[in-house]
């Protein structure tokens, strides 16, 4: 089983654990839950698409920023619609596992992390490849901003 | 007892009125015995986020498909599935889910294999019920178990595989993808490369006639008369054709079937569910590029 391959960096484990440690029956209940607390796009953003990168990958059209600031913490802005909760629900794990920490901390993120969520039969592979394309969109803008 | 027929003027247009119901109608029969409503959607999370009160929720990715022979449930899957879900075989079953309906007409077809004798989709769907501000619900209802008999599923009326496809080369068949997806310009329908194919373009001698035409922008089903203006006039389809629909993994091409067997009447409507995921990918098998058919 993949799930139990190798360690995850604390925070990501932490929320693995969120949704591993649910029943079977529980588990989409808490995805909805991290898509409720997707926090909204700031102003600076909200008028402003043209700054934000679309993940076509995503089954709905999913927009995300990425920010390094001068210290080398990544921060994390994404954009989805509200009927769309699969694909808000994986913006909102990406920024609770990912906002806030340092460069080199984001880019060790495991490729295979969203497999790690006990989500697969649940959601299907197809959908969840929408989180891995985020993932990988997230990794390369922090390698292209990092000083 | 029987759960009467919605009556509405726009639907007796239709070959057979029965297959849809209204948001009106169903508002008015929610709590009829022997009744359920199933959504069925695109997005796995939609019914969480709250549904039509009573409604039960029906996947295909994880419920009606079986991943390891790439095919649907069986008989006897299917059954359990049903039974599962409270729903029997004298149950009349209404489906109903977002953009357009588009995965609860696919989930109607599924049920189609099956036979399941009365079952109709809700026009314009998840999203015209929203729209009108009608109750929704994030109570997951709890129905007794229903019995539902093991029914061999018929591959033979509804669906076609893909030699069945390279026989019917020359005869009538309906691309249902996007014109880039068509033309062959796409690998992928827009939004959605990971269910590509390993070349672009679509079979010979298809017409493509996007899915969603057939929708109104409430997402309930175009008028007889439009569907005819687009079907016969533009595609030059006739009731009698022996007809292939096709899209990308059959879901899409569901919709178009159910509008040309169910609401334009035509006897011999099959969906090619393998569609461009298999027939792009197939080794030794005709394409075409281009907009031309």
């Amino acid at each position: 089983m993949t799930a139990d391959a190798g360690t995850l960096p604390p925070r990501l484990q932490e929320i693995a654990e969120e949704f591993t440690d649910t029943p079977d029956s529980m588990r989409l209940q808490t995805l909805l839950e991290f898509s409720e607390e997707l926090p909204p796009l700031p102003e600076r953003y909200a008028d402003h698409h043209d700054l934000l990168e679309q993940v076509p990958e995503c089954q709905t059209p999913l927009f995300l920023a990425v920010e390094v600031d001068p210290d080398g913490v990544v921060h994390l802005f994404f954009e989805a619609p509200r009927e769309a909760p699969t694909t808000r629900g994986f913006a909102g794990i990406l920024h609770a596992a990912l906002d806030g920490l340092g460069a080199e901390e984001v880019l060790e993120t495991p490729e295979e992390f969203p497999s790690r969520l006990g989500l697969v039969d649940l959601v299907s592979p197809l959908r969840l490849r929408g989180m891995a394309a985020m993932l990988g969109r997230i990794k390369r803008q922090v390698r292209e901003k990092r000083g | 007892m029987a759960v009467p027929h919605d009556s509405a003027s726009k639907f007796q247009e239709y070959a057979q009125p029965e297959m849809l119901v209204s948001t009106d109608w169903l508002a008015e029969h929610l709590d009829d015995p022997g009744l359920v409503v199933a959504e069925s959607d695109e997005d796995v999370l939609l019914y969480e986020t709250g549904h039509i009160p009573g409604a039960v929720k029906l996947d295909w990715h994880t419920e009606l498909n079986d991943p390891e022979t790439r095919d649907y449930v069986d008989g006897a899957g299917f059954a359990r599935l049903m039974a599962e879900k409270g729903i029997s075989r004298d149950t009349t079953l209404i489906l109903y889910g977002d953009r357009n309906n588009w995965w609860a007409a696919y989930a109607l077809w599924v049920c189609t294999l099956f036979g399941h004798p009365d079952v109709r989709l809700l026009d314009g769907g998840r999203a015209k019920w929203i729209a009108e501000g009608r109750a929704l619900s994030t109570e997951v209802p709890q129905r007794p178990r229903g019995s539902y008999p093991v029914v061999e599923r018929d591959d033979t009326t509804v669906r076609a595989f893909r030699d069945q496809v390279v026989t019917h080369l020359g005869l009538p068949m309906i691309d249902v993808r996007s014109p880039g997806e068509y033309s062959g310009e796409l690998l992928h329908m827009p939004d959605y490369p990971q269910e590509g194919a390993v070349r672009g373009g679509h079979i010979p001698g298809a017409r493509n006639i996007p899915w969603a035409r057939a929708a109104a922008e409430d997402a309930t089903f175009r008028t007889r008369k439009e569907l005819e203006a687009i079907y016969q006039d533009e595609a030059g389809l006739r009731s009698d054709d022996d007809v292939v629909v096709y899209c990308r993994i059959g879901e899409r091409s569901s919709h178009t079937w159910f509008v040309l067997h169910h609401l334009l009447g035509y006897p011999h409507v099959r969906n090619y569910d393998g569609s461009w995921t298999e027939w792009g990918n197939s080794v030794r098998v005709p394409i075409r590029r281009g907009e031309q058919p």
